[in-house]
């Protein structure tokens, strides 16, 4: 789900870092209302683990490869803002260093993977684990449908932005400047190999490390709980 | 987060770092990250954009490699775990680093009320 540089036209990369730059903004003012200092190293484990798993390629029928992304399981912990930071700083570093994902790219695959993944993912968790006892299958089966959908509706975004290079740049004497397939290619391309295979490996991780947690240090599960709720805890108290 | 938490889930990600070759067993590009070779095989020509985008930036670690360890699978797995620790250790130094920044006015609050 990396895109590379030179896939995207201008009109596409530019308009997402318009779209990224104020989530950014916000999600440090989040950060800096409802992240506690001693979470902090959480945080980093958290955008720790994204990277590392999404070097666990994941080999499919046609000669594709795909990955996990973890964002939902860090948005369960510790917030949908939190992961927007987490998954942002390992794709950056991707991008810069390992060369996987374009630099113009960065805020269209932050976009897609780090908003759009671990938002999704982490408000059908919240749905599904509303009010449940910290214990209840509930959160575990909730972040296993949460991740397997948020992967999808990312792999789908990622799909149609590449969908719709052919519409904004058509092809020249035959031959297309930027993405080449349209968008009843690159959807459903996007789309299935994310529902048959990818979204269960990103399920399968994240209600493993959700139903460990559980077991081991179930507090972590309430962390961003606490923090959306509407019932704030005043700052300087601590829990 | 307990400190016997946190021991666990750096033995979680040490484990996730020594696996991590696992992943270049995979054979094939993920779609939409086809590099020129595959363009002109499957599409017949590389795109323009896509051509100037490639010499756009030059990463250090192209492709998770390490300089000296390619070839053989047993010396691209060692190259693909230095880059695990490499990328490991920037986000975490930069996330700690943010971190720092972003949480700071909580811990003055806290200061004040202590």
């Amino acid at each position: 789900m990396h895109i590379p540089d030179g896939y995207l036209g201008p009109i596409t990369w530019i308009a997402l870092w318009i779209v990224m730059i104020p989530l950014w903004i916000i999600a440090s003012r989040k950060l800096k209302k409802d992240l506690k200092t001693k979470n902090v190293p959480l945080l980093a484990m958290g955008a720790a683990f994204s990277f590392v798993i999404m070097m666990f390629n994941v080999p499919i029928f046609g000669g594709s490869t795909g990955h996990a992304v973890g964002g939902t399981l860090i948005a369960i912990v510790l917030g949908p803002w939190a992961a927007l930071i987490a998954v942002s700083v390992a794709l950056i570093i991707q991008a810069l260093f390992f060369g996987d994902g374009g630099i113009t790219a960065i805020a269209a695959n932050c976009f897609n993977m780090g908003v759009v993944l671990p938002f999704v993912g982490y408000y059908i968790y919240r749905l599904i684990s509303v009010n449940a006892d910290i214990n209840s299958s509930r959160h575990w089966i909730g972040a296993g449908i949460g991740s397997y959908i948020g992967l999808n509706v990312a792999a789908i975004f990622t799909g149609f932005e590449f969908g719709i290079q052919t519409i904004l740049y058509p092809a020249v004497n035959g031959k297309f400047q930027y993405f080449m397939y349209p968008l009843n290619v690159s959807v459903p391309a996007m789309a299935f190999e994310h529902l048959l295979v990818f979204g269960f490996v990103e399920a399968i991780v994240t209600l493993m490390v959700v139903r460990y947690l559980q077991q081991t240090d179930p507090s972590l599960l309430g962390l961003s709980a606490r923090t959306t709720s509407t019932e704030r805890i005043p700052a300087g108290v601590s829990v | 987060m307990n400190k016997n938490t946190e021991k666990k889930l750096w033995i979680g990600l040490a484990i996730l770092i020594v696996l991590t070759p696992l992943g270049l067993l995979a054979e094939g590009t993920a779609f939409g990250e086809w590099g020129p070779e595959e363009l002109l095989k499957e599409v017949g020509y590389v795109p323009t954009g896509v051509e100037q985008g490639g010499n756009l930036w030059h990463s250090m670690f192209p492709d998770y490699t390490v300089a000296g360890f390619e070839g053989s699978f047993l010396h691209s797995s060692i190259g693909y775990i230095l880059s695990a620790v490499i990328g490991i250790a920037l986000i975490y130094i930069i996330t700690i680093g943010l971190g720092k920044i972003i949480a700071k006015r909580e811990e003055e609050t806290r200061n004040e009320n202590s």
